[in-house]
C-alpha cells in the first residue's frame, strides 16, 4: 500500500500567512501592530498633554541620563515638553493623515481606472494623458506649490497626500479592468441580461478588491513619507500640533546638545516605514499581481 | 528616427505648456494674487487701482493669455521679497544644483550598476540577498531622517565634516551621499532587475557555447542589453527622486541650489519665484526626460515604431 500523506486540514489564509512569513516580515507585522496600538491609544498613554509646556524643565535627557527629571521618560523639547507624549501623538497624526491621505487616493484613482478602463476612447485618453503629466513632474514639486497656495491645513495636506498616489491606482485598475472585461465570466453575466451598472459591481468590483489592497499598503509607505518629508521642511502642520517630521525638523536646530528631540520620532518614522514597506511588498508578492512600485 | 523624435518633442512642449497652465490656474483658484502682495490696512481706492494696474480685473482667459505672452516674452515677473526677477534669482541657484546632482548621479552610477549586476548574478547567493538588504535600507530610510543622523555622527559629534554651504570639496560629502543613497537604492533594483531578464536570454546562452569568457558574455551581451532597460528608467524614476531628493539636501545643508530656493519661497511665500522655481524643475525634467527618450530610441530600434 502506498501511504498518502494525511489531508491536510484547512486553515485561515491569516494564519497560513503568518506560518510561510520568514523572520523580517513577522518582525514587521509586530512592529506595525505595536505602532497601530501605540498610535490608537495615544491619548490614553501618553503621560503628557503633547503641547503641555514646563518652562522649568526645558532640554532635559531621557530617564538614566545626568540631568534627567523623573515623569519625562524620554526626556523634554526646547520648550519643556514631554517627547514620549508628543512622539505618540505625533505618531497618531502621521498615521492618520497618511491613511486618510491613502484612501483619497484610492477613491480618486480606482474611480478614474475603472472608468477609464470601462469607458475607452476619449474618457481613457484623457485620464491616461493626466497620469502621464503626474508621472512628468516630481509630486513633491505639486505638493509644495498647492501647500503654499492653499494654506497648510489638516485638509488640505490630506488633499495633497491623497494626490500623491492616485495615478498608480488609475494605472492599475485600468488595466485590471481592461483584464477582466476580456474574460469569459463578464460576457456571460452580459449574455444571461446584467446592466452594466450590476457587471461592475457584483462582478468587476469584487475582482478588483484584492489589486486595490496590495496598492494601498505600498503607496502607505510612500505617503508616510511625504508626509514627513513637507513637515520635516516645515510645510506640514502647523505648530504647536506636531507629525513625527515636524519633531524631527524643529528638534534639528537643537540637535549639537539635546539629540533626543530628533532621535525619538526619527525612530519611530524609521519603525513606520520599516514594517509598512515590508507588509507592502509582502502582500504584493503573496496577491502576485504584477505591479509596479515606482 | 525622425518622427518619434518630432513626437517625443510635441509630446514634450504639451506637457510643459500643461504645466504652466496648471501652475497659473492654481494660483488664481487661491484667490486675488492682490492679497498675498500686499500689507493689511490698504485702503479700498489703493486696492482698486493696483487691481487695475495689474489688469486683474479682466477675464481669467485674457489674464491667462496675457501670462503666456508674458512667458514667452521672458516676462516671468519679481520676487516679493527680493524685488529683482525670478529669472535671475532661479537661474544663479542652477550652478550649486548641478554640481550636486552631478555628484550625486557619479557615485550613484559607479555603486549601483555594479551592484546590480552582482545582485543579479549571486541571486541565490548571500551576496545577493545582501545587496539586496542594504538596498532595502536604503529606500526605506527617509533622506531626511539619514541626513540628520549623519549630521548628528559626523559633524557634531566626531567634527569631521561641515554642514552648511558648498564651499569646500568637503561640504560635498553629506549632501552627495544623502542625495545618493535613494538614487543608488533606486537603481539597483532596477539594474538587478533587468540584468535577471537578460540572464535568462538565449543569446546569453549562445554567446557562451561560442567560448566566450563569463566576463565578455556579462558586460558585453548581458549588461548592454540591460542597460537599455535600466536607460529607460534613470529618466522617469531618478529624474524624480533626484528632484525630490534635491529639495530635501539642499534645505538641510543650507546647499543655494533651486531646492533650497523653492522651500525657501514656499515658507515665505513668495509666489513669483515658487512658480517659476516649479516651472523651472518641471521643465527640466521633461527636457531630461524627452533627451533620455531620444537616446532610448537610438539604442534600440524597436522603440521607434511604438509608443
Amino acid at each position: 500500500m502506498v501511504s498518502l500523506p494525511a489531508p491536510r486540514t484547512p486553515r485561515h489564509p491569516a494564519i497560513e500567512m503568518w506560518i510561510d512569513a520568514d523572520f523580517v516580515q513577522k518582525l514587521a507585522l509586530v512592529v506595525g501592530a505595536v505602532m497601530l496600538m501605540l498610535a490608537l491609544l495615544a491619548p490614553l498613554i501618553a503621560p503628557f498633554e503633547p503641547t503641555a509646556q514646563s518652562l522649568l524643565a526645558r532640554l532635559r535627557p531621557p530617564l538614566g541620563f545626568e540631568g534627567a527629571r523623573p515623569g519625562y521618560l524620554l526626556g523634554t523639547d526646547e520648550l519643556g515638553r514631554d517627547i514620549l507624549s508628543r512622539s505618540l501623538h505625533g505618531l497618531r497624526l502621521t498615521l492618520t493623515l497618511a491613511l486618510l491621505g491613502a484612501t483619497l487616493g484610492l477613491l480618486i484613482g480606482g474611480a478614474l481606472g475603472v472608468l477609464a478602463g470601462v469607458a475607452r476612447g476619449r474618457v481613457e485618453a484623457s485620464v491616461m494623458g493626466a497620469v502621464d503629466a503626474q508621472i512628468a513632474v516630481p509630486f513633491t514639486l505639486i505638493a509644495l506649490f498647492l501647500l503654499t497656495i492653499l494654506g497648510n491645513s489638516l485638509s488640505v495636506m490630506v488633499l495633497v497626500l491623497g494626490l500623491a498616489g492616485w495615478e498608480q491606482y488609475a494605472r492599475i485598475m485600468r488595466a485590471e479592468v481592461r483584464r477582466l472585461m476580456a474574460l469569459p465570466f463578464i460576457e456571460a453575466a452580459r449574455c444571461a441580461g446584467a446592466s452594466p451598472l450590476r457587471i461592475a459591481a457584483r462582478h468587476l468590483l469584487p475582482n478588483l478588491v484584492s489589486p486595490l489592497v496590495v496598492q494601498f499598503t505600498l503607496s502607505l509607505s510612500n505617503i508616510i513619507l511625504l508626509e514627513s518629508t513637507l513637515s520635516f521642511l516645515g510645510l506640514g502642520v502647523q505648530p504647536p500640533t506636531a507629525t513625527l517630521g515636524a519633531m524631527v525638523g524643529v528638534g534639528r536646530d537643537y540637535m549639537p546638545t539635546a539629540p533626543w528631540i530628533v532621535l525619538v520620532p526619527a525612530f519611530l518614522i524609521l519603525a513606520v516605514t520599516f514594517a509598512v514597506q515590508i507588509l507592502g511588498d509582502w502582500l504584493r508578492d503573496r496577491a502576485d499581481v504584477r505591479l509596479r512600485s515606482r | 528616427m525622425l518622427t518619434h523624435a518630432a513626437r517625443t518633442l510635441f509630446r514634450m512642449a504639451l506637457t510643459f505648456l500643461v504645466i504652466v497652465s496648471l501652475v497659473f490656474f492654481a494660483t488664481r483658484l487661491s484667490g486675488n494674487p492682490i492679497d498675498f502682495v500686499l500689507a493689511d490696512g490698504l485702503t479700498r481706492e489703493d486696492r482698486e487701482i493696483l487691481i487695475r494696474y495689474y489688469e486683474l480685473d479682466r477675464s481669467l482667459w485674457q489674464q491667462y493669455f496675457a501670462f503666456l505672452r508674458g512667458f514667452w516674452d521672458g516676462q516671468f515677473g519679481l520676487s516679493f521679497i527680493q524685488r529683482r526677477p525670478v529669472a535671475e534669482i532661479v537661474l544663479e541657484r542652477l550652478l550649486p544644483s548641478a554640481q550636486l546632482l552631478l555628484a550625486a548621479m557619479a557615485v550613484t552610477l559607479a555603486v549601483a550598476i555594479p551592484l546590480g549586476v552582482i545582485a543579479a548574478l549571486y541571486r541565490k547567493h548571500w551576496i545577493g540577498s545582501a545587496v539586496m538588504t542594504v538596498v532595502f535600507v536604503g529606500y526605506a530610510v527617509p533622506n531626511f531622517v539619514l541626513a540628520v543622523l549623519l549630521v548628528l555622527v559626523f559633524a557634531y559629534w566626531l567634527n569631521w565634516l561641515p554642514v552648511v554651504g558648498n564651499a569646500t570639496p568637503a561640504h560635498f560629502i553629506m549632501p552627495t551621499v544623502v542625495l545618493s543613497a535613494v538614487l543608488i537604492a533606486a537603481l539597483t533594483r532596477f539594474t538587478r532587475n533587468a540584468m535577471l531578464d537578460v540572464l535568462g536570454q538565449d543569446f546569453m546562452r549562445t554567446a557562451r557555447a561560442k567560448g566566450l569568457p563569463e566576463r565578455a558574455v556579462i558586460m558585453r551581451h548581458g549588461l548592454r542589453n540591460a542597460g537599455i532597460t535600466v536607460l529607460s528608467v534613470i529618466g522617469l524614476q531618478v529624474a524624480g527622486l533626484a528632484a525630490a531628493g534635491s529639495v530635501v539636501v539642499e534645505s538641510i545643508f543650507a546647499w543655494p541650489g533651486i531646492g533650497e530656493l523653492l522651500v525657501n519661497s514656499a515658507i515665505r511665500r513668495d509666489y513669483p519665484v515658487l512658480q517659476f522655481g516649479v516651472i523651472t524643475v518641471a521643465g527640466a525634467v521633461i527636457l531630461i526626460n524627452a533627451v533620455i527618450d531620444l537616446a532610448y530610441a537610438w539604442a534600440d530600434p524597436r522603440m521607434r515604431q511604438g509608443a
